[in-house]
């Protein structure tokens, strides 16, 4: 279970795409979500960051997501990538 | 006699304007336009209250309009068009009065029959001559044409030309004559050359739009309107312009004649009448400095005014003889309704312009759009504002298909007929969602920030405050 070890971040904030800020947690998961789609795909977009973090198996991170109207696929794609550059795999 | 007054401030004070007086501007200077800002300084200025403000539309360049609403210089606002950073604050609450939005066409017949008189319009002139002759289509400041603007200087109570091209008395070939104008000023600048017209306008590169375009062209090839005597229109938008090139290539393949070139023209539908496609272009406003060179150059490409070009009210206007016309869309529903006015958070950003003309009045309207933008599907159940009724908009044309309103059933054979993709619009919706997810429903607004009036006079739909 590799760590998140140093802040990494992953996309771009071109619209419909998404940029993921993710670094080191003393415990559990905190996400702060600000997009242009909040009102609409909130709630979609927490759920599919969380089930990411879990398959990846993070079980401790901070991430900053700033949406501007990602495909639920584009974000899990950034996500996975911040993910392995947080844990120096990049 | 004289009509040539020292500054915009005298010109205002010998109009007469008072509290509670309508006030109105063209937008033919577009995000470049000084004049509104410069009027409405003055106005302020004077001590000036309750104004209605009554402009062919708005731009982000107009944003020191919301400081005059603050401080009650401006009341009320009746425009086509709203450009989404005043269409934000609009959509906030900042005017206690809702917001009249009305269309090209309109607007001007409204002026016309007095619904919304004007006391003192301001005609932003690129040349004018001390009587007030003037023109749009040379000058520093060239715009080519004034359509807007003429309706106002018709029917408006006084009249005020500003001018940053004065030039000795007459100026010839006139769009808007001397008879109808009370003062004339001459300032320094009425406007930003870059902002108001484009160098050039470009036609998309973007593959998904590329794929539309081609679409749409393909759409009007079997609509079985391509035949001599066409007659189109359409927008400034990439897609819209790419739809335009690849309409072109298809017209001199056939050998089709076509009639004329309608509406806000671009050097792509000069283009066009340079290669034989049209007979003429019909223009009531001008894009980017081609399609000014080309209505100052060519007399196969004349001026129209707002009433020629769209208003329901006259004997006739261009619109009722148009075949097909390209038109965009923030959403559209399953009833073939169609957004212009907001975004898919309910936001102003536009306004009807002549979409909801160009759609009654051409015999194909067709919307041209993406299945989605920035995750937010084109396809609604509901449209969060009716710009355009569906029963005026006959075909969705999409990267993920081609939706056919089904009151056109023979419309939809062709298309089918011709092996294009033509796609059911619950199904498109369905194939949009698949991709995108389900968006959740906005929570409801608050009061009406604004009201679209139908072309011919009732209100279509209500614009409500967002919700916080």
């Amino acid at each position: 279970m590799a760590e998140i070890i140093c802040p990494a971040s992953a996309g771009t904030l071109e619209s419909s795409d998404v940029y993921v800020e993710i670094e080191p947690c003393a415990q559990g998961i905190e996400i702060s979500l600000e997009s242009v789609v909040k009102a609409q795909f909130g709630e979609a977009i927490e759920s599919a960051v969380r089930e990411t973090l879990a398959a990846c198996g993070v079980e401790r991170a901070k991430l900053t997501i700033s949406d501007r109207g990602a495909l639920d696929c584009v974000l899990r794609a950034r996500v996975e990538t911040a993910v392995a550059r947080g844990r120096g795999q990049d | 006699m004289s009509k040539l007054v020292s500054s915009i401030r005298e010109a205002v004070q010998l109009s007469g304007l008072k509290d509670g007086m309508t006030v109105s501007f063209h937008h033919h200077l577009r995000n470049g336009d000084y004049v509104l800002n410069m009027v409405m300084e003055q106005i302020a200025d004077l001590g000036i209250k309750d104004l209605t403000v009554n402009a062919s539309s708005l731009f982000d360049t107009h944003q020191p309009l919301a400081d005059h609403i603050r401080s009650h210089v401006v009341t009320g606002i009746q425009t086509d068009y709203m450009a989404a950073g005043l269409g934000r604050e609009i959509s906030h609450g900042l005017l206690e009065k809702p917001v009249q939005f009305r269309t090209h066409g309109g607007r001007p017949s409204d002026i016309a029959n007095g619904n919304t008189p004007i006391d003192v319009a301001f005609i932003a002139a690129p040349s004018a001559d001390p009587m007030g002759n003037c023109t749009g289509k040379v000058g520093k400041s060239a715009c080519g044409s004034l359509g807007y603007a003429i309706p106002d200087a018709m029917y408006a109570k006084k009249v005020i030309v500003i001018t940053d091209n004065l030039v000795p008395y007459p100026l010839p070939g006139w769009s808007i004559p001397e008879i109808y104008v009370d003062y004339v000023v001459s300032v320094d600048a009425i406007g930003d050359p870059k902002g108001i017209v484009s160098g050039t306008t470009r036609i998309t590169r973007d593959p998904v739009g590329l794929v539309m375009a081609s679409y749409a062209a393909k759409v009007i090839e079997h609509s079985g309107l391509l035949k001599d005597g066409f007659s189109f229109q359409t927008g400034a938008g990439g897609a819209s312009l790419a739809a335009a090139s690849f309409l072109k290539d298809i017209m001199l393949a056939k050998g089709v004649q076509g009639s004329f070139g309608l509406g806000g023209i671009t050097g792509y539908m000069v283009d066009m009448l340079r290669a034989g496609c049209f007979q003429s272009l019909l223009d009531v406003q001008c894009f980017d400095l081609k399609a000014v060179e080309s209505l100052r150059d060519d007399p196969r490409h004349q001026e129209i005014s707002a009433l020629h070009y769209a208003s329901p009210a006259q004997r006739s206007a261009v619109v009722d003889s148009l075949d097909v016309v390209i038109l965009g869309a923030t959403e559209i529903d399953a009833d073939f309704n169609v957004n212009v006015h907001t975004d898919s958070n309910g936001s102003i950003m536009g306004g009807s312009g002549g979409h909801s003309d160009t759609a009654a009045g051409a015999k194909l309207s067709m919307i041209i759009a993406p299945m989605f933008r920035a995750r937010l599907p084109i396809v609604t159940d509901h449209v969060t504002c009716v710009s355009t009724p569906g029963k005026d908009i006959d075909v969705l044309v999409t990267q993920g298909g081609i939706a056919v309103n089904p009151k056109q059933a023979e419309l939809r054979q062709r298309l089918a007929d011709a092996g294009l993709p033509v796609i059911d619009i619950q199904e498109l919706k369905e194939k949009t969602e698949r991709i995108t997810g389900t968006p959740k429903p906005l929570p409801k607004g608050g009061r009406v920030v604004a009201e679209v009036i139908s072309r011919d006079g009732g209100v279509l739909d209500q614009i409500y405050a967002k919700a916080e």
